[in-house]
């Protein structure tokens, strides 16, 4: 048998060709660059990779890739994927969902996906709001948020999805934002690389109806400043200068923000990220400026089996002689004539 | 009068058939009493029919009458189609029991009541002001009346067992007496329960200890009582090898037989817990090995959704549930009718609205499965009849979802889920296999271009090279399946996917006539679990000399392509429902007929009689108009 070399696919390749409809500037444009430069890097076949989508801007996703996609129903992709990696667990399913999708009306089915495990790339596109249907304050808006459901600003508290997922059982939860390029792609190659579920919440700006909800960690001018890029086995250092740290207060077991070199700290006290601590990820999550960096990148990783794999490996192929046949004429059975 | 009943010196009143019914506390074993009589029934040669009827309460409080569980059988030398109308033998173990089903017991039947249990404690649960064992209650009935209790502890006081695990086999004791009665073997329930009981020998040993005095005690009573013994030969059933199912275990291997016919490798079965659709769930969940994958789900609607899932995959995705859990369904089914994709969904009918009547039957769903989805949204409704009948709607259902690229309901019902007939087990090298081709050339490949004699699309799975596309639930192009919003597109997509639902016409057996003529005064027309009661009506009215056929659908959606002609000559048409009129209303509107109605929605199957009576009624007015 002979093996062809199969041209090298770029970004473009996993372009399809229908037009793209999200609003000029919307964050989902950068997002759907970088996986598709992800695909490319990782070359992986167009035919194994399944886009699986909710309702939503984000679910139009699947339209513009030239793999498999299928746009489902409302909150409901991971169910959906869920059935498809039971049917074939060699395809490598991307669940892509949003803040309203994944959280609120599909709440229920992103927390089963998360605890059982199973072998999916769940991207969320959080952008704090309802695009789609034309501005309403989603699950993830911050409170005082003004919309046409919320006129006089909302009063309920916000989801963070990350922190939710690891209270959930979740063995794979990143973030990273939609216009860092590299940042993006290098936290999906490794979403990509985990079995099990990927679980990574993109903050994605809404430039139509909730422009600059992030803007105090993703603004040029202070994106250095407060984006603490966490990396297994790193101190948690952040800002342009690197000049500040988290340590732990032993007495509050909460994180503060301290400086080495000031006040007698030193790098030594700065704690140093890993990936497996599960309570060190939660409270990572919980951080949001002002007073605190916005934490991007592996929150936390810590693979096990999977659902698919443990549910597949209990069903055997028919085994000799053991067929329908034997079910039917096995039990108690009679003769007549 | 047989040569055993002979050397016993009592007298066995020979039957044709015989109903019996035991009835006690939801914790007393009903269930389990009914089961085992049924098998050594089934092993003496009978033909039946069993309905078994529960709370839907785990363990209602003891001895009130909405605690009461039932089981009944109607076992005969006959052609049994049905659990039967009346009682001969009503076994009671309680007041509350007797309270209940006294009132289906036939005048002259006989009740076998637990006398030790009729204490005031229990008569007042029952709300019973007087004891029915000492007034006139019971007189137009045989009674028999026995402390089974205080007979049960006695069998089993060898075993130095507690009062309370001793009278744990009082059903033990009922069984015992009532096989005697009817002069049925007790071994393949002896052997049943050892193998039961294997890891709790005492237990074992204690109810087969009580079967047997229970069954000594027929032959050997002396009391002023007389036990009645019953004779009941062996029914005339087709020569081969038979077992009891009910529909719940045809069901599944139906599925498991479509599966195989399609020479698809794997079944998805997701579904999750609701009564009365659960057990064939369980069922599914030990049949691993014949390729199915079982899921129970975080709600109704990932269950339909996993089996969408599963499909677009290529797999057979099957879900499963009751109206309630449908109703959450609904959505994910319209997204299979618009990516068309194969899919089957049972509906294992109960009493409603809402919650309903959790654990009885109704037929009420049909409305729900043919028209209840937001839009035009055709597909494919089929119903078993019987619960053997349940293997081969099992079957139909994989191949006209694999074939046509549809959602298929099947709409069983609570009645056939659980009720129990003799089955001949079919040859399974005999049956017609149905393989599922999927697409695997990318030359030409349209994901909508369609097959142009069942306007199926292609079933292209994920994994294949070169058929990369996208679908969804946006209106998409009649060719490329590309997001399409163009109006004329979008009428030719509609009147597209009704017309593939309805060339299934063309795809399935004209329909043909149960009993009777294909023509003439009157026809009983139904569906579903209600064919026993129908045929047997029009059985007895034909006896005596009614005009009247029996036609039973099996394809409700569409309708078999010859129904309109064949409804048409027939001068009345009735269509008796556990329903308000859903049939009626759709073979009314459809064929513009003046069809009648007979509805009745008591949880409870059809009673024989009452169809009979209004045959009678309507053939009678034929006369007299």
């Amino acid at each position: 048998m002979s093996h062809s070399v199969l041209p090298q696919l770029k970004p473009r390749d996993f372009a399809s060709d229908q037009e793209v409809r999200w609003c000029p500037g919307c964050g989902d444009y950068a997002i759907l660059k970088a996986i598709q430069k992800t695909l490319a890097d990782l070359e992986v076949p167009r035919e194994e990779s399944v886009f699986i989508s909710g309702i939503g801007c984000s679910s139009r996703f699947p339209y513009y890739m030239a793999t498999y996609g299928f746009h489902t129903i409302h909150g409901r992709a991971p169910a959906v994927a869920t059935g498809t990696k039971l049917a074939n667990p060699d395809l490598d399913v991307w669940v892509i969902t949003g803040d309203g999708d994944g959280l609120s009306i599909g709440g229920n089915h992103l927390v089963h996906a998360l605890r059982r495990n199973i072998d999916l790339n769940i991207i969320l596109f959080n952008n704090e709001i309802y695009g789609l249907t034309k501005g309403q304050v989603s699950p993830t808006s911050k409170r005082g948020t003004l919309s046409p459901t919320t006129p006089r600003g909302s009063v309920a508290n916000p989801i963070s999805p990350a922190t939710m997922a690891l209270g959930v059982g979740a063995r794979f939860v990143a973030r990273s934002v939609d216009i860092n390029m590299g940042h993006l792609v290098d936290v999906l190659k490794q979403a990509h690389a985990n079995r099990g579920t990927s679980f990574v919440e993109i903050f994605q700006n809404c430039i139509v109806f909730n422009d600059a909800t992030f803007g105090d960690f993703t603004d040029k001018a202070v994106a250095k400043e407060n984006q603490l890029l966490v990396e297994h086995g790193q101190p948690l250092l952040f800002g342009a200068e690197r000049d500040r740290g988290l340590r732990l207060d032993p007495a509050t077991w909460t994180l503060e923000v301290v400086r080495p070199g000031e006040n007698g700290v030193t790098e030594a006290d700065v704690l140093v990220h890993d990936e497996t601590n599960r309570m060190l990820a939660t409270m990572l999550a919980a951080l949001e400026p002002p007073g605190f960096p916005m934490a991007l990148g592996v929150l936390y990783r810590d693979p096990a089996a999977t659902f698919d794999h443990q549910v597949l490996a209990q069903v055997e192929p028919e085994s000799e002689g053991r067929g329908l046949g034997d079910l039917l004429y096995g039990g108690r059975t009679w003769k007549v004539g | 009068m047989s040569e055993q009943t002979a050397l016993i010196g009592k007298a066995r009143e020979v039957r044709d058939s015989v109903v019996v019914r035991f009835a006690g506390d939801s914790g007393d074993g009903m269930q389990l009493a009914g089961t085992q009589f049924t098998m050594e029934n089934a092993l003496a040669g009978s033909d039946l029919a069993t309905f078994p009827d529960y709370p839907a309460e785990i363990r209602a409080p003891a001895g009130t009458t909405y605690g009461v569980s039932s089981f009944q059988i109607h076992f005969g030398a006959v052609d049994v189609k049905t659990a039967g109308d009346e009682l001969d033998v009503l076994v009671a173990l309680n007041p509350a029991a007797l309270k209940v089903n006294l009132r289906d017991l036939r005048i002259g039947g006989t009740v076998v009541v637990d006398s030790g249990s009729f204490t005031d404690r229990n008569l007042k649960k029952a709300e019973y002001d007087e004891s029915p064992l000492e007034d006139s209650t019971l007189a137009p009935y045989q009674l028999i009346q026995l402390d089974i209790g205080q007979l049960t502890r006695n069998a089993v006081e060898h075993l130095g067992l507690s009062s309370r695990d001793a009278l744990r086999s009082r059903n033990m004791w009922a069984l015992g007496l009532l096989l005697w009665m009817f002069d049925r073997d007790k071994q393949a329930t002896v052997d049943w329960l050892r193998a039961k009981f294997k890891d709790a020998e005492s237990a074992g040993e204690a109810a087969v200890a009580t079967l047997s005095a229970g069954h000594a005690f027929g032959e050997t009573v002396e009391m002023p009582t007389k036990i009645p013994g019953y004779t009941v030969s062996r029914a005339e059933l087709e020569p081969g090898l038979y077992r009891t199912v009910s529909g719940t275990d045809a069901l599944a291997w139906g599925l498991v037989s479509g599966l195989k016919s399609s020479g698809l490798s794997r079944m998805v079965f997701a579904s999750y817990p609701i009564t009365p659709a659960s057990p064939l769930l369980h069922l599914l969940a030990r049949m691993k090995e014949l390729g199915v994958v079982t899921f129970q789900a975080e709600d109704e609607i990932a269950a339909a959704c996993a089996a969408i899932g599963a499909s677009y995959a290529g797999s057979l995705g099957v879900t499963s549930s009751s109206g309630p859990g449908i109703a959450l369904k609904t959505e994910a089914i319209g997204l299979a009718v618009a990516t068309e994709l194969p899919l089957v969904i049972v509906n294992s009918q109960r009493g409603g609205p809402s919650t309903g009547l959790p654990t009885k039957t109704e037929q009420a769903d049909l409305f729900q499965a043919v028209y209840g989805r937001n839009s035009d949204t055709p597909l494919a409704v089929i119903a078993p009849s019987t619960p053997a009948d349940c293997f081969h709607v099992g079957r139909e259902a994989v191949r006209l979802a694999t074939r046509y690229m549809t959602p298929v309901f099947v709409l069983t019902d609570a009645y056939l889920a659980n009720a129990a007939e003799p089955w001949l087990i079919p040859d399974l090298s005999t049956l017609d296999d149905f393989p599922v081709e999927l697409r695997r050339d990318p030359e030409g490949f349209q994901p909508y271009a369609r097959d142009g004699g069942t306007l199926a699309r292609p079933w292209a799975v994920p994994g294949t090279p070169g058929l990369e596309h996208r679908i969804g639930g946006i209106e998409r192009d009649s060719a490329t399946g590309n997001i399409s919003y163009d109006p004329d597109n979008h009428d030719e997509m509609t009147r597209l996917r009704a017309r593939k639902i309805a060339g299934i016409a063309d795809d399935i057996p004209e329909q043909g006539v149960e009993l009777g003529p294909a023509e003439g005064s009157l026809a009983v027309v139904g569906w579903g679990s209600t064919y026993g009661s129908l045929f047997k009506a029009v059985e007895r009215s034909r006896a005596k000399g009614l005009d009247v056929s029996h036609i039973h659908l099996r394809h409700l959606s569409p309708f078999p392509r010859n129904l309109g002609d064949l409804l048409a000559r027939f001068e009345r048409v009735l269509v008796p429902e556990l329903n308000t009129g859903q049939l009626l209303a759709m073979l009314r509107s459809t064929y513009l007929i003046p069809a009648e109605g007979l509805n009745r929605v008591a949880g409870r199957p059809f009673r024989i009689a009452d169809i009979e009576a209004a045959i009678g009624r309507l053939l009678e007015t034929e006369r007299t108009a």
